[in-house]
């Protein structure tokens, strides 16, 4: 019996309150910059900023992070990952949000956080996820947090957008299969 | 698709999906040399040798500055500057490299083949920047990545190629990975500067220059080789560029949207006008700018593979 999950609407509705939360932490929709990690990040950064435009009126600045080449393990993984193009507008003085579906170990963030370096010296760094799940091997926290979910480690949480996703939207925890 | 090999060796080898593969990879990495620090630390701790037993400028210090953008360390050797001249064999130069573990080794030498000799014998994957007139597949890539930049894909594409065809590993690459890619390939020469039976290849042997540019997007111009030519096989330098030597008024016999590439080091009035390389149709600098975008992505690629 799976309480962890989250339908369309319900999913629409955490992004909302996210997006307030944000404006009311930043005090306001001035200097920020969504930064939506690739895959999910990037719709997870587009909703948020369709969201912040729609209550302040306001455009905010978005950009897409492929964090790839900044992960630990590549020395340990082989073939190489995929590596996709990264688009960031001037990161300069900005409060930059970094954009993620689910917090697990916090590695990605951590790539993240170098990476954003290379692009110049953000104001602050904020981190919003649609899912906590908990298990961090890094002393990473979220500032917006849509769900926290109950998992266990080898559980997979999957967050699906419709352009990403063949038109699923949906958040469903799916148990490991016995090859994993 | 995932990259399996250890080595680039050559396209011959290469499949669709590989080159596709590379060329894809090279456009995210372009990312990177755009931003304010040029730098990712994708290579960090991984050692580069660059062996070069042929002088090189571009080719050199495009291979150095990817390997500097990736974090990878890397050292140069060249045949001028060390001891690569005192008598050593290659073979014993490589495994004297060998012991000092680097993870990645880019040669050019002047004998086709050397870089496989040294593959088949070095744990070290071998990238090879030139053999002889055999292969330079890394420019082939970046010619390769430059026309699909410009015309959006390969496939269908009419590419001339002219100049010294025997001396030009360059044109060998392109051959191959212009084929695999479905586009369609004219060469044009001298006659005393034509392998034979190259027509078994694919392509299509041109008598002129100007046959061959008639309705092409894409001219590429051959360096001639004159380090190569134990005797100079055409007459001179003027009746050279009178015949094959690329001009404006070439130009207007290809499609409107023409684009020129040339290898380089170019020879300004020999195979190409200056007109025409510093036009706006010239895309050599893109060139220049895509090798690094290209060696960057190989050089990514490649330190993923492992030993069987």
């Amino acid at each position: 019996m799976s309480v962890s999950h989250l339908d369309g609407q319900q999913m629409r509705r955490v992004i909302r309150r996210m997006a307030g939360e944000i404006l009311e932490t930043n005090g306001g929709a001035s200097d920020l910059l969504l930064a939506g990690i690739r895959t999910r990040g990037v719709p997870l950064a587009e909703r948020l900023g369709a969201a912040i435009a729609q209550a302040e009126g306001l455009d905010v600045p978005q950009g897409i992070l492929d964090i790839t080449l900044y992960r630990d393990d590549l020395s340990t993984i082989a073939p190489q990952p995929v590596v996709k193009e990264s688009h960031l507008p001037s990161i300069e003085g900005k409060t930059v949000v970094l954009c993620d579906d689910v917090l697990f170990t916090g590695r990605t963030i951590r790539a993240a956080l170098d990476a954003l370096q290379d692009y110049g010296r953000p104001r602050a760094v904020r981190l919003a996820v649609l899912v906590d799940r908990g298990h961090r091997e890094l002393p990473i926290q979220a500032d917006f947090v849509g769900r926290v979910f109950q998992t266990q480690a080898r559980e997979r949480v999957e967050v699906a957008f419709p352009e990403t996703d063949d038109g699923r939207e949906e958040v469903v925890v799916l148990q490991p299969t016995s090859e994993e | 698709m995932a990259w399996s090999r250890k080595d680039l060796l050559g396209i011959a080898e290469l499949s669709a999906e590989e080159i596709h593969l590379i060329l894809d990879t090279a456009e995210s990495f372009r990312e990177v040399s755009e931003r304010p620090i040029k730098k990712v630390p994708t290579l960090r701790g991984r050692t580069v040798i660059n062996l070069f037993f042929e002088p090189s400028t571009r080719t050199r210090s495009s291979f150095e500055i990817a390997e500097k953008r990736l974090s990878a360390d890397s050292l140069n050797f060249s045949s001028s500057t060390s001891a690569l001249t005192k008598g050593e064999s290659l073979l014993d130069t490589a495994m004297n490299l060998q012991a000092m573990a680097p993870d990645l080794i880019v040669i050019r030498h002047g004998h086709p083949g050397a870089p496989h000799m040294l593959a088949r014998r070095l744990k070290a994957g071998v990238i090879n920047a030139g053999d002889g007139a055999h292969e330079h597949p890394t420019q082939a890539l970046l010619d390769a990545f430059t026309i699909r930049r410009h015309k959006g894909t390969l496939q269908g594409i009419e590419v001339a190629i002219v100049g010294d065809i025997e001396h030009s590993r360059v044109v060998r690459s392109n051959i191959h990975l212009l084929l695999k890619m479905g586009a369609k390939v004219r060469v044009a020469g001298p006659f005393t500067l034509m392998p034979a039976a190259l027509e078994t290849l694919g392509v299509e042997v041109c008598s002129s220059l100007e046959e061959a540019v008639t309705g092409v997007d894409v001219v590429m111009m051959l360096r001639v080789q004159l380090e190569r030519q134990a005797r100079l096989r055409v007459p001179s330098v003027k009746e050279y560029f009178r015949l094959f030597g690329l001009t404006k008024r070439h130009l207007s016999l290809a499609k409107d949207d023409v684009i020129v590439m040339h290898p380089g080091p170019m020879n300004r009035g020999m195979e190409i006008s200056s007109e025409v390389a510093d036009g706006p149709y010239s895309v050599i600098l893109d060139q220049v700018e895509s090798g690094v975008a290209v060696r960057m992505a190989i050089l990514y690629l490649l330190s993923g593979a492992r030993e069987p």
